[in-house]
């Protein structure tokens, strides 16, 4: 236990997220109830007035996202939470928080679908949060825990992150991740976010020129030099925050790449396989936005295979197979729908891989 | 009769100037379009309020898209439709702040309709400037949620016809059943007389909010030559005789007890 956290307790994915968001300063939370993730604006509602803080329930997933822009705008840095379908719902926003280069925090923790879908994990919304957060060319930071302390730790330091580059952060999780629980070092309080901001509407204009939040940009060229700009602070970002982390064989044979909970379960296959003879080694992206292309190219051009493991129907595979660049076969092995991928039929398809490679 | 002298000028007192609360930037509005007129009374009342400095206006999309270039304060633009989900915002972190939104009626009648209701039965402390010219005029002349039975719009060349395209809404009849408003008028921005009531009832929206009263729309029946087709003078002689017998004006809730209802 150090200074900046008390002892360790037993909390859900969803309970540590919302803990570790206001250990990280937040004070403003909008949100509208969907499963599995309502125990985030539950525990705001409770514990938020606790530190002075405001939650409020929006009458949607649309509201609420505007909500933020609104606070955002006023110079905190607000949060809200959803599962799929109501992100689907907030892709206008975002794309005005994008645009109006605003930040803010948000979390999905995504379900089965498309459509309504159920309720169980999935990891089918990788395109959605990595590809631009609605319309235009806009980008942003995308992170994807894989414990409940990495929720915590997380999305703590995510407002930061958000106002440091002025982009909406997410954090990637999903309905087994929201709901499992596990001990969580849980952060101290008594940091709140300030509300000073360069770009802060409100709070009187004493001392300075009136400020515009916007994102209409009628002159192409003007617009451009918008996009540019805020590509810039991606390009920064992913100087700062290019994030991975590596576990199994110093020499694999085949290289596992999984994010989020898919690489828990590919922690506990590669050992097992390991048993049995081959040398497997995780790569696990915790930046999704920006993409760890350059490491995973290196070991693209050291390992025989790769394997992709995903909960979809191969989302992030586009992405390996940039990093890969045709260094390597690419392989894929995932479930659908909220199914779950088990560490034994991932262990039995990476001896099949041995065995089927010269 | 001798020349203007300058110095004569000079001394003399100005009855009639630009409002602080309006910048310089010439307004790119239609020729005898009311939207102009709108803005000029909300920043007198700014003005009159001495509020400006700690005002946040929340733009909408319609034609007053520009209305951040326009009002000399902190200026948010939002999407269509959510002026008030983001005014929600800026007003929970910002108590302090005046916040209100300018709003027309395809933004706040049609797409936008859940977050008015909700930021109203919120009793959320903000101003709500609703400009119903029944039409969407930046889109360039369809049919609104306020446009009057048969009327001609581009997606209702025939007429709108109340079978196959709805009735219109009547935004304030609606409000003035939800809990939380505190304040709540219809006025029209035809006749001089008029614009003065307009202007009162505006002024009575921001002080409702400075009172911390709960929630404060002002629907401003408004025109549209362009896209009505028809010339300033046909246009207020249509408010007049159409859309005031439609949409009747009055004050529908006011927080201080003397509410007269239509009138
Ligand atoms: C999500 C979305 N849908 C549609 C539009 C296109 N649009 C811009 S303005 C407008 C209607 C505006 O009409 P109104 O609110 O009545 O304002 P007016 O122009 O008449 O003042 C529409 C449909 C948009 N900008 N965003
Ligand atoms: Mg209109």
């Amino acid at each position: 236990m150090s200074e900046s956290t008390r002892e360790a307790v037993l909390l859900k994915g969803n309970e540590a997220c919302a803990e570790g968001a206001i250990a990280g300063g937040c004070r403003y939370f909008f949100g509208y109830p969907i499963t599995p993730q309502n125990q985030i604006p539950e525990y705001m509602a409770r514990h938020l007035p606790e530190v002075g803080g405001v939650y409020l329930q929006a009458e949607s997933e649309v509201a609420a996202i505007n909500m933020v822009i609104g606070a955002a705008a006023a110079g905190t840095i607000p949060m809200t939470s959803s599962s799929s379908p109501g992100i689907s719902l907030m892709q206008e926003g975002l794309s005005y928080l994008v645009g109006c280069e605003l930040p803010c925090v948000l979390v999905n923790m995504v379900r089965g679908g498309p459509g309504l879908g159920n309720i169980a994990p999935a990891q089918s919304d990788y395109w959605m949060s990595t590809r631009g957060l609605g319309h235009g060319d806009g980008r942003s930071l995308v992170f994807a825990p894989y414990s409940v302390q990495e929720i915590h730790d997380w999305t703590a330091e995510a407002f930061d992150i958000a106002a440091r580059y002025r982009l909406p952060v997410t954090i990637l999780g999903d309905a087994a991740l929201a709901q499992v629980a596990e001990p969580c070092q849980v952060r101290l309080r008594g940091k709140t976010v300030a509300l000073e901001h360069e770009w802060a509407v409100g709070g009187g204009l004493q001392g300075r020129e009136r400020r515009i939040v916007n994102s209409l940009w009628v002159q192409p060229d003007v617009m451009e030099q918008v996009n540019l700009r805020i590509a810039e602070r991606l390009k920064q970002a992913s100087a700062d925050l290019t994030l991975w982390q590596e576990t199994g064989s110093a020499e694999p044979a085949i290289l596992v790449c999984a994010y989020g909970v898919t690489a828990r379960v590919a922690e506990t296959a590669i050992e097992w396989a390991a048993e049995r003879g081959v040398a497997a080694r995780l790569f696990r992206p915790i930046s999704l936005v920006p993409f760890p292309y350059a490491p995973l190219g290196e070991w693209a051009g050291r390992v025989r295979k790769i394997l992709v493991l995903e909960l979809s129907l191969g989302q992030m595979i586009e992405d390996v197979r940039l990093a890969a660049a045709g260094r390597c076969e690419v392989e894929f092995f995932g479930r659908a729908g909220g199914q779950l991928l088990y560490p034994e039929e991932v262990a039995d398809r990476l001896v099949a891989m041995m065995a089927t490679q010269g | 009769m001798s020349a203007v002298n300058e110095a004569d000028l000079r001394e003399l007192e100005p009855l009639y100037t630009r409002p602080e609360s309006l910048t310089e930037t010439p307004m790119r509005y239609c020729p005898a379009c009311t939207h102009g007129t709108a803005h000029r009374l909300v920043a007198e009342v700014l003005d009159e309020l001495g509020v400006r400095e700690r005002t946040v206006a929340v733009a909408s999309v319609g034609c007053s898209v520009y209305a951040y270039e326009y009002f000399n304060c902190d200026c948010v633009q939002a999407a269509h439709g959510r002026a008030p989900a983001v005014a929600t915002g800026i007003k929970r972190v910002r108590p302090d702040s005046v916040v209100f939104t300018y709003q027309g009626d395809g933004d706040l009648a049609s797409i936008g309709l859940a977050e008015v209701i909700h930021a109203a039965a919120r009793a959320e402390n903000i101003t709500v400037i609703f400009i119903n010219n029944a039409v969407f005029g930046m889109t360039q002349g369809q049919m609104a949620p306020t446009s009057l039975p048969g009327q001609v719009t581009t997606t209702t060349p025939r007429g709108r016809s109340v079978e196959q395209g709805g009735h219109p809404l009547r935004v304030c009849e609606l409000l003035r059943e939800v809990e939380g408003v505190a304040y709540l008028a219809r006025r029209a921005l035809g006749a001089p007389r008029q614009v003065r009531a307009a202007r009162k009832a505006i002024h009575k929206a921001f002080e409702a909010q400075l009172e911390g009263a709960g929630f404060a729309l002002v629907e401003l029946l408004s025109i549209c030559p362009t896209f009505w087709h028809k010339s300033p003078l046909e246009a207020l002689k249509h408010l007049e005789q159409a859309m005031v017998p439609y949409y009747p004006l009055g004050e529908y809730v006011d927080w201080r007890g003397s509410a007269g209802g239509e009138e």
